[in-house]
Parts: structure tokens; sequence; C-alpha cells
């Protein structure tokens, strides 16, 4: 079993501090999902993960498996195990499906090795199936012109194909239809297992219907209010976030 | 992955390498009707051949420089510090490898050029400063009635065809470069295909400069006649020298009734050369003329190859990509001119500016009133990949009348830091996702050069790529 472990972050943006002394650990075999009202940064926490180069870790640690990620570049985070589908994936003009995932595949492997084009194919179209996704999807430049539906499967397929140990899923419910939903879960579900650890961000309780987590957290204005099983998902549902920005705001007038 | 199968010459760093050799003729420094008599002498060329060249003197002579326009770089070439011939000796290209002298075979070998008329040429030419060093058409090509040679021998074997078109697409005085090579050419590529020919494979010709302070200044005549068709290539490279070298060619292209010309240039001159190129081709009814325009080296290009449509339906297009790295100047683009009714033409072209390189596209369009069914389309895309990179477009469109029509969209785009960082997360490092970006931008024009380039061209990108980043 590895661990993602983040301990006490603290993350500003420019001056503005964003995350202010989060914890969570998140072990392989276990799916764990973070709600929260708008603006809390669970997109902020995906984000500094994967490395982006726009937010400033000023304290605390990102560990994988007991060693720190934070030095490391995005891409040798993403190498290691870390992926997160992204709630705006961006386009990359000229570039196919096929072509993209193989060069993500292909940087994978020692130098002066190739990848096996057959086995790839195979592994894409197997992948392909499952989200029921058209073979003429590979031919297409990744995300130009995708509806928000397709956008978010062919963030799942990235994600099925580069089998990552920790995979990070932000507001992929966000622009599905109630059918897109059930299959890109079905995909999300189909990819559970011993070897991979998922934090699933959400602004509803919709998507744990279908992608049940193991423990749901609470964030609001940058830590972690409250942990729980997945019956705390439906009291947020019921509740709404009110009842957990409360002492905040109060803490914020103390 | 193909790469290691071919190696072409889109490699930078391919061409800079250089062998000393022994030239029997060397005109010396400078242009004067002295030179050119040297030249015509050396060339044993015909009396009208002569004058044309000291008119054309005159004319070079007269013209200023077009920095009113054009980039304030062109001051810096040294016309008197420049060589315009420089020969092994007079006599024919050879036409078996065995027959080409030890010094400069070696450079071609080097480069590649056996290797490849091997295996998907069907004819090859191959310039050595001033001269053709080789020149041979494979025999069942040749059979078909297909003339392939040099320019100074068809000048002499074949003046009857030669005379016809020689200067008439682009005269002499069509701009200050073209004086000058129509005063001093020497080298490039005459081509005859008769009427209903198909060549099924490419001629190619490949231009070298080994010689430091030198000017190459070939010149290029196509014929396509009624119902041929043809493709030709062209590659180039020299060494890097630390001073200015100049290459300034003229080709003229006539495709007769129902022919295709379909001309593919891959640019890749070291950083000193600069590139200043007239090309233009003459369409006749139902002819189509396509240039592949591809430029990644010189210091400074300026080229904007063209067609005169002047048959009904003729057709004109330009696909363009200009890589503009470092220190480089890619002024490039397009010229079409509609002289008959229902004519169209089609301009696409992209360019990428990497570091202080420098990308400028100018297009004319010309589509006179009296004309009927004209179109055109012009899509001028530019890549900006640093803050210190630059891209100016400036599109000439003058179309009249009411029965034409023109489409024109520009774009300019920076490979956002966004896009890099979603590479990023996948795996690829900064320059991969980089590389992989810049050939997605590039990827649909690329397709349309033959696959031994486009492979390369791709492996090109790669390499500017990791310079650009970090």
């Amino acid at each position: 079993m590895k661990h993602l472990k983040i301990d006490n972050l603290h993350v500003s943006i420019g001056d503005r501090e964003i995350l202010r002394g989060l914890s969570l650990d998140l072990p392989t075999g276990q799916v764990h999902a973070i709600m929260g009202p708008n603006g809390s940064g669970k997109s902020t926490l995906a984000k500094v993960i994967a490395g982006h180069p726009d937010y400033t870790v000023t304290s605390g640690d990102i560990l994988f498996d007991g060693e720190s990620i934070l030095e490391m570049e995005p891409d040798a985070r993403a190498r290691k195990g870390i992926f997160l589908a992204f709630q705006y994936p961006s386009e990359i003009p000229g570039v196919t499906i096929a072509n993209f995932l193989r060069a993500a595949l292909q940087a994978r492997l020692p130098e002066g090795e190739e990848l096996e084009a057959t086995e790839y194919y195979a592994k894409l179209y197997e992948k392909m199936d499952l989200l029921e996704m058209p073979r003429t999807f590979t031919s297409r430049a990744v995300n130009e012109g995708f509806s928000g539906g397709e956008k978010k499967r062919c963030e799942i397929l990235q994600m099925a194909m580069l089998q990552p140990t920790f995979a990070l899923l932000d507001e992929t419910d966000s622009g599905l239809d109630i059918d897109a939903l059930k299959i890109v879960s079905h995909g999300v579900n189909s990819l559970r297992g011993p070897e991979t650890g998922m934090l699933v961000i959400t602004h509803y309780q919709r998507l744990l219907n279908y992608i049940v987590p193991d423990f749901v957290h609470v964030m609001v204005n940058g830590r972690i209010v409250e942990s729980g099983t997945k019956e705390l998902a439906l009291k947020l549902e019921a509740e709404g976030y009110d009842w957990a920005t409360e002492p905040e705001a109060e803490a914020v007038g103390a | 992955m193909s790469d290691t199968q071919t190696q072409l010459d889109i490699d930078r760093e391919k061409g800079n390498f250089r062998y000393d050799v022994d030239y029997e003729f060397d005109a010396g420094t400078g242009l004067n009707e002295k030179t050119i008599d040297y030249i015509c002498d050396v060339k044993g060329e015909p009396d009208w051949i002569r004058q044309f060249r000291k008119d054309a003197l005159k004319k070079f002579l007269e013209k200023p420089m077009p920095t009113h326009w054009a980039s304030h770089d062109l001051e810096n070439i040294i016309f008197d510090k420049i060589r315009y011939y420089l020969s092994q000796g007079g006599q024919k290209p050879k036409k078996t490898w065995d027959e080409v002298p030890e010094d400069v075979k070696r450079t071609f070998e080097r480069l590649g050029i056996p290797e490849q008329e091997r295996k998907f040429l069907a004819g090859v030419e191959a310039q050595f400063d001033s001269e053709a060093a080789y020149s041979n058409i494979k025999e069942a090509v040749g059979k078909q009635g297909v003339i392939f040679m040099g320019s100074t021998d068809a000048l002499k074997e074949h003046p009857e065809i030669f005379r016809k078109w020689f200067g008439k697409v682009i005269p002499t005085g069509d701009n200050k470069f073209s004086a000058l090579n129509s005063a001093a050419f020497s080298g490039g590529s005459f081509i005859y295909v008769p009427p209903g020919v198909k060549v099924s494979h490419p001629l190619q010709a490949y231009f070298r400069i080994n010689a430091e302070n030198f000017g190459q200044f070939e010149r290029t005549l196509i014929i396509a006649d009624e119902g041929a068709e043809v493709t030709y290539m062209e590659g180039c490279t020299a060494p890097k020298f630390d001073t200015a070298t100049l290459h300034s060619a003229v080709v003229e292209l006539v495709a007769l009734k129902g022919a295709k010309i379909q001309y593919i240039t891959v640019q890749n001159w070291s950083n000193n050369v600069f590139n200043l190129v007239t090309k233009r081709g003459l369409a006749m009814e139902d002819a189509e003329v396509k240039w592949i325009d591809c430029n990644i080296g010189s210091r400074l290009t300026m080229k904007y190859p063209g067609v005169v449509m002047k048959g009904r339906r003729a057709r004109g297009e330009v696909i363009s990509i200009a890589l503009a790295g470092d220190g480089q100047h890619q002024d490039t683009g397009a010229k079409m001119v509609h002289a008959a009714d229902e004519t169209t033409s089609n301009i696409v072209s992209k360019s990428i500016s990497v570091g202080t390189g420098r990308a400028t596209y100018r297009g004319l369009v010309k589509i006179p009133r009296h004309l009927k069914g004209c179109k055109n389309n012009t899509e001028c895309d530019a890549l900006l990949i640093n803050t210190s990179s630059r891209t100016d477009t400036y599109p000439a469109i003058s179309v009249r009348g009411t029965g034409n029509a023109c489409q024109h969209e520009a774009s300019v785009s920076q490979v956002s830091s966004e896009q890099i960082f979603y590479m990023q997360q996948r795996g690829l490092t900064e320059a991969q996702a980089m590389s992989l970006s810049v050939n997605g931008f590039v990827n649909d024009l690329v397709r349309q050069f033959p696959m031994e380039y486009s492979v390369e061209l791709k492996r090109l990108i790669d390499l500017e790529m990791e310079g650009s980043v970090g």
C-alpha cells in the first residue's frame, strides 16, 4: 500500500492564501471524496498536488509514499503516478488523442525503448469500448471542439491508459448529463482497485451515488473541517454547507 | 517510428561541415562586366546570353535596395566582397556518382543524396557552388521524353524550348535580386515534360554552398507541356561561416493547358545565408501550379512564391511553413495573380517564431474587375513561442468586380502555459510538450510533404523546442 499524504499544507496564489493548513492521507485502495462550497480551495488542492506553477506552497508538505514531491516538476510527478482529471481540460489543436496518449506513454518508458504499437492500440480500443467512445475518436485533436461530456470522457480515457497510482478527479461530474455521468462513473469504478487511490472532488453529492467513496471530507476556506463516511455526503446534500461554514465565519469575525 | 530510417537534409546541423575543394575557375570578388565576360567565357555561352546578362547587370545596379518595405538587414550584404562564380571546371555534370570528383562527392554522400536517389527519386541534380557536379535521370523517365538537366547545358542543347520561356515568367527587372540572378546565374535545373507524360516519382535538385563569401545564383526553368504532371523537390545546405553568404535564385514554372506542377522546397541554409529568391509559375487553362514551401534555415529569407493564372479555370496554391529561430527572419508569403475567368487560388501559411526569431507574412492577391467567377482563399496563422518572438502580417488583397470571391483568415496564437501544464501533467517534459503542440500546429501542412521530409521536419521541431525552454 502506498500513501499520498498532505501535511499541514499552506498554499498561496500571489498574496492570497487559499489552502490554510490542510492535511489528508490517501492510501491506495481507497476512494476519498472532497466536497465543499465554491471557492473553498478544492481545485487548488488538486492543482497543487499536480505541481501547477501558479501556486506557491508556503509551508507544509506533499508526500508520495513518504517522499516529498514539492521540488518535482509536474511531468516528473505525473510519471511517478499522479494523474489529474481536469475540470477544464486544455485543447491541443492538431494533436490527435492517439498520438498524445502514445507520447505520454512513451515518456514513461526508459530511454531507447519504443512503445509497441499493436499492444498500444489494443489497449486503447479496449478502454474506449469501456467508455463507449467510437473508434473515430482517436483521430480527433485532443479536446478540440469537444462537448463537455466528450472532454470528461477523454480525461477518464487518459486515466485508464496511464494507470496512475493516485488519481485526482476535479469536478468530473460538471457539465455531464445523467447518461454521460453513468458512463464516466462506470469508467472510474472499473479503475478502482488495491493499486489505486482516488481523490474525487465535487460540489454535488450526485456523483457520489455513482462513485461511492470510502471517506468523505468537507472542505471550507482552505481546510478540511469534517471527515466521515459516505453518509456525510448525504448530510451535506440535506443540510447544505451552512452548518460547516458558520463557525469559520465566527472565527474570522472574532 | 521511422526516424532512424531516413536521413534527409532537415537536421539543422547536418550541413554544417566543409571539405576543402580546389577550384579551377574563380571569377574573383565583385560583379562587373568583366565578371560577366569571365562567366560567359568559362561556360562558352552564346552572345545573346552575354547581352542578356549585361542588360541585367545594369538593371541590378539601377534598382535601389527595397528597404523602404523590406528588412534593413539587406544593407549588410557587401556585394563587392562576394565571389560570383566558383567551379571545378566548365565540364558537363557527371551521370554516375563514380565519375564525380572525390572532394565533391564526399560532401553529397555525407548529405545522403545518392542514397535518396536510389530510394525514391526519378532523377537528381546536385549543384556544388556554381555548377552541377552530378545530373542524372532514371532511364525509364528519360525514355518518356522527359528532359532533366542543368540550365547551363539546356540553353546549349535545347535552345528552342529554353529561350521561349526563359525570363518570360519573371522578367529581369522584376526586382533587384531577379536582376542580380539574371546577370550572374549559373546552375539550376531545366525540366521539360512532354504532353501527357506524368512523372511518377519526384525529380530532385540539391544545392550546396561550400565556399565562403560566395553567392549562388541558380536558375531553374520547368515546363510541363499540355496534360503533363511533375513534382520537383529542392533541398539545400551550407556550412556555417562567420561571414555572410548570398543565395539568390530565380525559378520559373510553366504549366501549359491541363498540366500540373508541384514544387517542393525545404530550405535549410545555415544562419549566415541571405536567401533572396524569386519564384513564380504560369498556369494556363485548367493547369495547376502548387508551391509547397518550407523555410527553416537562413539569416534572412525573402521569398513569395507566386502563380499567374493566365488560362480559364487555372489553379494556384501556396502551402508555406516557416520556422524562425533565434536571430532568424523568415519573410515569406505568396502572390496570386488572377488573369482569367474562374481561376482559383489558395494560400495557407503557418509560421512559428522561437526566441528572437521573426516571421513575416506578405500576401498579394489580385483579381481585376473584368473577371468573373474567381476565388481566393487565404489563411495565415502565426505561433509565437517566447515573449521575445515576433510576427507580422501584411496582406495586400485587391479583389474587384462583382462575380469574384475572396476569403481571408489570419490568427496569431501563443502556446499557453495552461496547455503546457496539461501536457506535462500527462508526463511529457516541457520541451516535449512544446514540440508536440508546435507539431500539432503545422500538422495539417506537414502531411502534404513527402513522408521522408515530414518525419525529419518533426524531428527538427523537437530539436528547436529543446532549446526554447528552460
